[in-house]
């Protein structure tokens, strides 16, 4: 039995389309349809239930060293109120998850992490953690809510206590809205501005209906998870269980910039170097046949495979089918023009830089 | 979920009219394009003069979230396919019943095809 967010009859009086996904009941679109949230986002703003997602706290005096043993981004210089991105590694290089850290202060930081991933992560990091650090799960208490686009900062402000985080990967703690204290964050999953509120279970609802009925006149739709998986692929935002695993490395996903290897010692980190140049590397596709590639689908350059679709789409902003890929290093640049076998048929495609989309300063 | 009574169905969600002039017109219930959600691409595989046989591929649906089959709801020769609809697969999300994809004649009586009522039961099963 799927667990329901505070948001689940939110959801269904507005025809959410409710499935199962990661242990909650989430919708996969509203009425609009994916295509029409979407382009919401991308012009207007969309709300999205995130609630599913995992949050945990990392605490104690030896909080950050644990942090850096665990995870390959480098914490050492950040300040309260930052976020960082950062996948973190098994002893093979493999990719654990990938997660948020966000400094509360010098001894605590909450990470977010994917909600598929959470009851391995959470035993893979207790199994872990030494010294002066405990680790405390606020997932089942925590909802999330995500408003993305240009139009999410005038709507959200509009109901907030106070100023809102203003640079891109910063938060802010105990702002109010709509009466209800959330941790707001200038974060998301959609290439576009937009913030990310954390927020306990209780009288969540009634931010949920403020933020719907603020945004109306701004043109926010309400997304389902079906216009966060494209609306991410745009973007390239590697995605959990497709672009990453415990088989990918975060270098082969391209993903180096988040993978300090000049730190002393991280989880993994021995055997990246060990590896050497990664085998494989992510890239992007453009079709150019009427069809759309499809994670899993075999990618052919001159009739000879060299990897797989990670995840495909029909790109609604770009009114293009795209897609990526991992490949061998090195097999192909930007402007090769390749085969994807979907479903018995080779559908043309052409290599293209990611991201796909990118929005306008 | 709009179940047209003067219209007959197959278990996996195609529509038939049967028109005055001997023609069967075929196409995805409104059932089918919603659960699909946003129609990208149809890919018919069928030709105007070609055959199709009921119950058989006869072309595919793409649509953001999945891709599926199109079945022919009866066999015959096909007469003309829909070029609008193909090039403008949206018009399926819009007007299912209007958006037809195939139009086949002469054709061959398919005693398996569903009434709406008997429709209505499957989808109400799934």
């Amino acid at each position: 039995m799927e667990k329901k967010t505070p948001f689940c009859d939110a959801h269904v009086r507005s025809a959410g389309k409710m499935v199962p996904y990661a242990g909650y009941l989430l919708p996969v679109s509203y009425a609009a349809g994916i295509a029409a949230e979407h382009m919401a986002v991308r012009t207007a703003a969309g709300l999205f239930d995130v609630s599913h997602m995992g949050e945990v706290l990392i605490s104690g005096a030896d909080a950050l060293s644990n942090l850096q043993n665990l995870l390959t981004n480098d914490f050492s210089g950040m300040a309260d109120g930052q976020i960082k991105y950062s996948p973190m590694c098994n002893e093979d290089g493999g990719t654990v998850d990938d997660l948020l850290v966000y400094r509360k202060d010098e001894k605590l930081y909450m990470i977010v992490l994917n909600a598929s991933n959470r009851e391995k992560d959470i035993s893979w990091m207790r199994a872990r953690l030494q010294g002066d650090t405990k680790l405390t799960d606020i997932s089942e208490q925590t909802a999330e809510i995500a408003i993305q686009g240009p139009r999410s900062a005038e709507i959200v402000a509009t109901l907030a206590d106070s100023p809102l985080p203003v640079k891109y990967y910063t938060f802010t703690d105990n702002i109010s809205i709509s009466g209800v204290r959330c941790l707001v964050s200038r974060t998301g999953y959609t290439g576009e501005d937009g913030f990310e509120l954390y927020l306990d279970n209780q009288n969540a609802r009634d931010v949920w209906d403020a933020l719907m009925q603020q945004g109306v006149a701004a043109g926010l739709l309400p997304c389902g998870l079906g216009a966060r998986d494209t609306l991410r692929l745009e973007a390239a935002m590697p995605l959990y269980g497709h672009e990453l695993d415990e088989d990918i490395t975060p270098l082969e996903a391209g993903l180096g910039r988040f993978v300090k290897m000049e730190k002393d010692f991280f989880l993994g980190k021995s055997a990246l170097l060990r590896a050497g140049t990664p085998a494989r590397e992510r890239i992007g596709l453009e079709i150019l046949d009427r069809g759309i590639a499809r994670a899993g689908d075999t990618v052919l350059l001159n009739e000879k495979a060299i990897g797989a679709v990670t995840s495909g789409t029909m790109a609604p902003a770009l009114n293009k089918a795209v897609a990526m890929a991992l490949v061998q290093r090195g097999s192909v640049a930007a402007g090769y023009e390749l085969g994807v076998e979907s479903r018995g048929k080779i559908l043309q495609a052409r290599v293209v830089g990611l991201p796909f989309y990118k929005k306008s300063k | 979920m709009s179940v047209p009574r003067d219209l007959f169905y197959t278990a996996t969600s195609e529509w038939v009219r049967f028109t005055d002039d001997g023609f069967a017109l075929a196409g995805l219930t409104d059932h089918a394009q919603e659960t699909l959600g946003d129609i990208a691409y149809v890919n018919l595989s069928c030709v105007a003069g070609g055959a199709v046989s009921a119950g058989e591929a006869m072309g595919e649906i793409e649509s953001i979230k999945a891709v599926t089959d199109v079945y022919a709801p009866v066999s015959g020769t096909v007469a003309a396919v829909n070029e609008e609809a193909v090039d403008n697969p949206e018009r399926i999300n819009a007007d299912p019943y209007g958006a037809w994809l195939v139009k086949i004649g002469p054709f061959e009586p398919n005693p398996a095809l569903l009434d709406a009522a008997a429709y209505e039961q499957i989808i109400a099963g799934e």
